[in-house]
């Protein structure tokens, strides 16, 4: 009867309590939203970045990372590859020739890292050809020296597709050496930076620069389930004690670093919510208490204790508090679901977001884990909220709370 | 059998600069299945002292005690299960829960008792009854006359079976029909059911049906008769 009493007081002031619950309601909807939005930024770079660069597993020669030489090649990576690609957890395995070097045109120059590559093994460990937004992913039209650019790059050295580029860098033997190469293709990813420093060629074409033979720097793995990543790494660390063997979280700490603060700083931001409603819900429930005094004198003399009455009160708080959180909840996960699937389109702002590695078209996501993280948040802080109104009506006195006018 | 009694009761009130004496030492007995009014004009002492026989409030000296248990000694929580068990409440206004209807208003205090909830609903039912409100059981007291309200509160009263039940200034806010009807249901339970019923009151419709009068002034007893 605790509950019942508790229930249809929260209802003699109705619009009161629609009020509060109402604030909680928005505040739960507005925070959880502006969460799910950065969690979706978070995942969407994350995502690109795995999808376009670092997969989900890269291998490389132990001294590579150390000064990127061309002479620090994965021995016999050819077969490694197709030893890889039979393992169950493995979904697609390539191998890349990985260099640094500079590219020129008539009108400027930059440095850049060249990925040789295999362009249809290519297609089964990253989307940069879903990227290309002029020309084509090394069609067949260009039988010599085709090359992939970024968008930015193309910018900076003013060239287009078919224009022509010459790339100068270091081969097996440390001499200068350089090769002209005709764009084929120009790619915009959600990184302004990468777009600026990243360039494709065909293996076959960078071997033949670099008087090499089917030199692999780099392999890049992508498995079926992200999951995998940690055990698959364990195990190829064991099997291949001769090789570096990383996972996208080594290859890009700051992908996981961001994602750490910005689960953090979400966790702040709805405390700081949560800290501004709880003030609302004490200035209620005082209202409450205050305009009841002499009903609660009342209760108090006719032998409710004092451990039922601060129940009724709590009960009420909390009644308020998960009526409005509910509410809340329900709409933010509505409100997610919804513009998850149409996206919201910041564009406006789409240079500054590019240079930092976000997308412009953003997809809300909020692990379910969070709704519940928030449900226990909103619960605390409906108790904290009672107490005090809770205390002031266990210090009324009975017989003068009943004579109170 | 005494069901009350108090010893050189005081009461001082130091809320002002100037101490105010509301009890000057009561001596009082009550006897079981007494009628009796607590008379006097406002500030003689009336309701402090039912408030410190009901255990509401603690005397500045003096003891009380109903039956064999000194309420004076009593704190807390203990002090409200005695109120709860012992003592049944009946106030001049806001006497009940206004978000429970007038069955659920009964049976809460013989929830807060812990009784099992088949006889709960039963005893409501059967005070509504006896108070002439059967029909009026899920009614919310808002939609009930002030009469009406009163009796059931006389009825929530009852539900715990106490020793006694205290009423201050029940009937100050009723029209004359409902005091009657209000005093005879209470003359009616006094007699039949053997309730002990003390009401503090300046009504002269209520002092004329009181069996016993106690009349108070400055809070000293200045009389004490009891009609034949």
């Amino acid at each position: 009867m605790l509950f019942l009493i508790a229930w249809r007081n929260i209802w003699r002031s109705k619009l009161r309590s629609l009020v509060i619950m109402f604030a909680i309601a928005l505040g739960l909807w507005g925070g959880l939203f502006v969460i799910a939005l950065s969690q979706g930024m978070v995942n969407q770079r994350m995502d690109a970045l795995i999808e376009t660069s670092i997969s989900h597993l890269q291998i490389h020669h132990p001294q590579f990372a150390d000064n990127q030489q061309v002479k620090w090649v994965i021995p016999k990576g050819q077969a490694l590859i197709d030893s890889l690609r039979r393992l169950p957890e493995v979904r697609a395995a390539a191998g890349r020739t990985v260099v640094m070097g500079m590219v020129s045109s008539a009108a400027a120059g930059s440095g850049v890292q060249i990925d040789g590559i295999i362009p249809a093994a290519e297609r089964q460990v990253s989307k940069i050809y879903e990227k290309i937004t002029e020309g084509a992913y090394f069609d067949e039209s260009v039988k010599r020296n085709p090359i992939l650019i970024g968008k930015k790059l193309a910018t900076k050295l003013k060239v287009n597709v078919r224009s022509k580029i010459i790339l100068t860098l270091q081969d097996r033997h440390g001499n200068i050496t350089a090769g002209a190469f005709r764009v084929v293709g120009i790619f915009e990813t959600i990184s302004s930076r990468f777009d600026e420093h990243q360039v494709y060629v065909r293996a076959e074409d960078l071997n033949h620069l670099l008087d090499t033979e089917n030199a692999i720097h780099e392999i890049a793995l992508i498995l079926h389930d992200v999951e995998a990543v940690d055990p698959v790494a364990t195990t190829l660390r064991t099997q291949l004690p001769a090789l570096k063997v990383e996972t996208w979280k080594e290859t890009a700490p700051e992908l996981d670093y961001i994602n750490e603060i910005m689960n953090q700083t979400s966790s702040i931001f709805m405390l700081i919510i949560l800290v501004a409603l709880a003030f609302g819900i004490i200035n209620t429930m005082l209202m409450a208490i205050l305009e009841r005094v002499r009903e609660l004198g009342m209760l108090m003399a006719v032998g409710m204790n004092k451990f039922r009455l601060f129940s009724m009160i709590l009960l009420e708080t909390l009644f308020l508090a998960a009526t409005g959180g509910i509410v809340g909840t329900l709409v933010s996960m509505g409100t997610v679901w919804l513009v998850a699937r149409t996206g919201i389109d910041l564009s406006v702002f789409a240079e500054g977001l590019r240079d930092f590695g976000y997308d412009t078209v953003i997809y809300p996501v909020l692990a379910p884990e969070f709704y519940l993280e928030v449900g226990l948040m909103v619960f605390i802080t409906a108790i904290l909220s009672a107490l005090y109104p809770a205390w002031k009506a266990l210090k009324l006195h009975p017989a003068e709370a009943i004579r109170t006018i | 059998m005494a069901v009350i009694r108090t010893k050189d009761l005081k009461k001082t009130y130091n809320s002002s600069m100037v101490p105010v004496h509301a009890l000057n030492g009561i001596d009082l007995t009550i006897e079981k299945g007494e009628f009796t009014a607590l008379v006097g004009p406002s500030g003689s002492g009336k309701t402090t002292l039912l408030n410190l026989i009901g255990g509401l409030d603690q005397p500045t000296s003096g003891k009380v005690w109903v039956e064999e248990t000194e309420i004076t000694q009593l704190k807390g929580n203990d002090l409200i299960d005695f109120r709860l068990k012992s003592i049944g409440f009946v106030f001049q206004a806001y006497n009940l829960i206004p978000v429970l209807t007038a069955q659920e208003n009964i049976e809460f205090i013989m929830l807060l008792q812990k009784r099992p909830k088949k006889e709960r609903q039963q005893r409501a039912l059967e005070l509504l009854n006896a108070v002439g409100l059967k029909d009026r059981a899920h009614n919310r007291p808002g939609q009930l006359s002030g009469g009406q309200q009163q009796r059931v509160a006389v009825a929530r009263a009852l539900a715990a079976k106490p020793k006694f039940v205290l009423a201050d200034e029940p009937t100050a806010n009723l029209d004359s029909t409902s005091t009657a009807n209000l005093l005879d249901l209470m003359a009616e339970l006094n007699q039949q059911e053997k309730v002990t019923f003390i009401f503090s009151t300046h009504d002269q419709r209520v002092i004329d049906r009181a069996r016993r009068v106690v009349w108070l002034e400055d809070g000293r007893i200045l009389s004490d008769e009891t009609k034949m």
